[in-house]
């Protein structure tokens, strides 16, 4: 199909129809309705608890920052399993700069 | 713990925000004055466990918000990254789960991590996601408010995005990425080099991210800055000669990305 044709009025009515006319969306819109009988008030990422368990000053009060040598937890993460073309995998590696003096 | 500010003769409390907030989150800060134990001692020892509890709670909500990024970077990294951010970035919203919109572009810079370059659009993907959670309901577009219009109409329909909808589009794999940590399994490799897409709605009370095609994704995009279809078509078709209308059209219903649609030919006529 040329894009001319592509792009008529009533090339785009006709395949509007088309669309509209596929089995697909009764089904979807069917599921979304049930979908909806679920209840409300659910309980998400940043919720406002209060954090009492770590009532020690470390995190909070501590001067040193990601750059810090404490990058030798490292590879605990699934970085390792990612792959990017022409580059190395993705270890994160320990590093020795900017260490808190 | 009492706090006894100097505060303006009108109780102003940008004076408490001053002195109080804005060492909250930084440990080279002196505590505040006017802080005290009780009797009246020194509560810098309180402060700073006060201190932590903030600090603590804000980078937990982190790692809630961004839990893939977290697991690519493990937990430990993550929390390290999370922190700095909370001092550079503090809340603006009382509401937490608003919390790291600015958190990809944070990661984006962050030295350390700059050959995970996938990570920033990642982080995108999860906020996307949280966005769409708490989006105001709305009911998407039906099948049928479309053949509603008039045939002649539908070249000039215009749509109304609807408010979960989200679109993100990628250099990198990051719907291979996110449904692998988030939904499992996890593959023993992924090529994150893979240019993807992906549309976040949430049609009802279910969020639901999906992978679209680089047309697709013109096509939703010019539909929700408010291109008439035609126009939203002929973008997509000029810059993906394989571009299929007839399966975005279907998605953009099936996937509820939109709320509503109109004719803009004739504005008077009634929705």
């Amino acid at each position: 199909m040329s894009t001319k044709t592509a792009l008529t009025a009533a090339y785009i009515a006709g395949t509007v129809a088309a669309a509209l006319s596929a089995g697909t969306l009764a089904t979807t819109t069917a599921a979304q309705a049930q979908e909806k009988e679920k209840c409300y008030g659910v309980s998400m990422a940043g919720k406002n608890d209060c954090a009492a368990g770590p009532g020690t000053t470390c995190a909070g009060t501590s001067k040193v920052d990601y750059q810090g040598n404490a990058w030798t937890y490292v590879d605990s993460g699934t970085c390792t399993t990612m792959e990017l073309p022409g580059d190395r995998m993705g270890s994160l590696e320990p590093l020795d700069r900017d260490l808190p003096s | 713990m009492r706090y006894t500010p100097d505060m303006p003769a009108e109780g102003n409390p940008a004076g408490y925000d001053g002195a109080f907030g804005s060492v909250l989150l930084d440990p080279e800060r002196a505590t505040p004055e006017g802080l005290t134990g009780p009797r009246g001692k020194s509560a810098n020892k309180r402060f700073n466990v006060y201190r932590n509890n903030v600090t603590h709670s804000l980078v937990t909500a982190l790692t809630e918000i961004f839990p893939t990024v977290a697991q690519i970077l493990g937990e430990d990294n993550f929390r390290m990254i999370a922190r700095d951010f909370v001092r550079a970035h503090p809340p603006r919203s009382r509401l937490v789960f608003e919390y790291g919109q600015d958190f990809a572009r944070f990661l984006a810079g962050c030295a350390p991590i700059s050959h995970l370059k996938y990570l920033p659009d990642v982080a995108r993907l999860e906020r996307a996601w949280l966005d769409a959670y708490h989006a105001t309901d709305h009911a998407p577009l039906a099948a049928d408010d479309l053949s509603a219009l008039p045939p002649e109409a539908l070249a000039t329909a215009v749509f109304t995005p609807h408010p979960a909808a989200k679109f993100i589009s990628s250099a990198y794999a990051i719907h291979t990425i996110f449904t692998a940590h988030r939904e499992g399994p996890m593959p023993e490799r992924i090529n994150a080099g893979v240019a993807q897409a992906v549309l976040v709605t949430r049609p009802a009370l279910t969020v639901q991210v999906r992978k679209i095609d680089h047309g697709q994704f013109l096509f939703i995009e010019a539909l929700s800055r408010g291109a008439p279809l035609q126009q939203a078509a002929g973008l997509s078709l000029a810059a993906v000669p394989e571009f299929d209308l007839q399966a975005a059209i279907a998605l953009t219903i099936e996937s509820g990305a939109f709320a509503g649609c109109r004719s803009s030919s004739d504005i008077d006529e009634k929705d």
